[in-house]
């Protein structure tokens, strides 16, 4: 069988799964997903065809050497970027069949972001930013502001509503970050090495608030990650290399090697 | 299966309404306001050119040479043009200093034309500022010109008479007309500067935004 006949077998078999029981279980399903990007004549194999299913409500952490494709991985899952073979599936949904308006409101009611850079908009306010999804999602003011000033004393930072994200510090940057992504009570978070601007401590903090709302709100939460401290939390651990699934571990059985992680890897 | 069903209950993301960006647009051009008058300075220079040379020769009626009057406006075509590449220029700037924003709003839901609408009405309101200040500018300074020179509306041509412009005179050529068609002019060649600068950042798609590093 050819390459391309393979493809769309794989495809073939994601559809007809849609109405499967397994399509509840499962908020994300990615089957044989290969990218490649063109760097001048040289052609780069970000993935070569990785498949993973994520269940609703899990705590996952994507594992990885820079390089890997962990974070072209990522940005398939979250609709940014587009696979060249395979398919993503979100809820049952194939992004590849889905326009421009679809993308985006599955960006807004589905799918929340956190980043590495906490990305901030720098000229609005935290509340501002906590409102923004919600307007996008066509959320009456008022309501919108409601629902942004409970998610920034959820994150504890009730008392700093009106501050420009310049005048927090890193750690309470990334808890707006985080309160803007729940705004619109998304399905999946995904989060890009949240912790990787941040101090120990302050990274230790960012990872248990986001356990807790996995908990709280169960809420998938995907993260890219080569920070060990999110090895603690994660229902599952993605080891990605060479753009292709190395090894999936359970929590259970990274407690039984604590100290032998790095060696895994 | 419909194709609601096949696709999850994703619907199609709605577009924002007027109101919500021309806010949008107004908060930002109030943050970054000394950047904008840098920006919107070409705009004012220009329009104040001329809003100076149609009030100059309002004055002057028919007793302006032809010969000086298409030199005129060749002059000012010029300068327009010079300020519509600076303006194209400082947009360009502004637009990829901006990529990372543009990446994270469509993240969280906006669609390739809000974020060109919202840059296309910080233009406009750029360019409508800067327009009303450079006509106001051009035409006060060529009217006190007129009168510290001292040529009167009526001069004959060829002559050289040292009188005085009346303040009726003034009054006949007051310039409502010029004043319409500078603003008009200046908001219409800033958003002009901006539409292909601001349709290129919205197509990226979001990960190749937040990718960049500026």
């Amino acid at each position: 069988m050819t390459m391309v006949q393979e493809q769309s077998q794989a495809q073939t078999n994601g559809a007809a799964s849609v109405n499967g029981e397994k399509g509840a279980e499962y908020v994300v399903r990615a089957k044989d997903v290969t990218k490649v990007f063109k760097m001048g004549t040289e052609e780069v194999h970000a993935l070569r065809g990785i498949s993973l299913d994520i269940r609703r409500g899990e705590y996952i952490s994507i594992m990885g050497p820079s390089g890997s494709g962990k974070s072209t991985f990522f940005n398939m899952i979250g609709g940014l970027d587009k696979p060249n073979n395979g398919s993503v599936f979100i809820n049952d949904t194939d992004m590849a069949q889905l326009d421009a308006q679809e993308l985006a409101f599955l960006r807004c009611h589905t799918i929340g972001y956190i980043f590495q850079t906490f990305n901030l908009i720098p000229v609005m306010t935290a509340l501002e930013n906590v409102t923004l999804p919600t307007i996008f999602a066509g959320m009456p003011a008022e309501e919108g502001t409601h629902r942004a000033i409970e998610l920034l004393e959820t994150v504890g930072l009730g008392h700093r509503l009106h501050n420009k994200p310049s005048q927090l510090s890193g750690g309470q940057q990334q808890r707006v970050a985080i309160a803007r992504s729940l705004a619109n009570r998304p399905s999946i978070i995904l989060a890009d090495e949240p912790t990787g601007n941040l101090d120990e401590k302050t990274g230790r903090a960012i990872i248990e608030l986001l356990r807790e709302l996995n908990k709280k709100e169960n809420v998938t939460i995907i993260s890219a990650t080569h920070d060990h401290k999110m090895l603690d939390v994660s229902d599952r651990i993605v080891w990605i290399r060479d753009g292709l699934v190395d090894k999936i571990q359970n929590r259970e059985d990274i407690e039984i090697q604590v100290g032998g992680i790095e060696e895994g890897h | 299966m419909s194709v609601e069903a096949r696709r999850g209950g994703v619907r199609k993301q709605v577009a924002l309404p007027w109101n919500k960006s021309i806010e949008f647009a107004y908060k930002s051009v109030k943050t970054r306001f000394g950047r904008s008058m840098v920006t919107a300075g070409g705009v004012f220079l220009g329009i104040a050119f001329l809003a100076s040379v149609l009030i100059s020769k309002a004055i002057a009626g028919s007793n302006i040479e032809p010969g000086e009057s298409a030199r005129l406006n060749w002059l000012v075509g010029l300068s327009l043009a010079v300020c519509v590449v600076g303006i194209t220029n400082a947009m360009l700037m502004s637009v990829t200093e901006r990529f990372r924003e543009i990446g994270t709003m469509k993240c969280l839901g906006a669609l390739d034309g809000f974020v060109v609408r919202i840059f296309m009405l910080e233009a406009v309101a750029m360019g409508f500022m800067a327009s009303v200040m450079g006509w106001t500018v051009g035409t006060l300074l060529m009217v006190l010109t007129k009168f510290l020179v001292g040529v009167p509306k009526n001069a004959p041509l060829g002559t050289v008479w040292y009188g005085s412009l009346d303040w009726l005179d003034l009054f006949g050529v007051w310039p409502v007309g010029s004043f319409w068609f500078c603003v008009i002019l200046g908001a219409g060649l800033t958003a002009l500067a901006t539409f292909i600068p601001a349709r290129q950042a919205a197509n990226i798609p979001p990960a190749a935004a937040l990718r960049t590093d500026v």
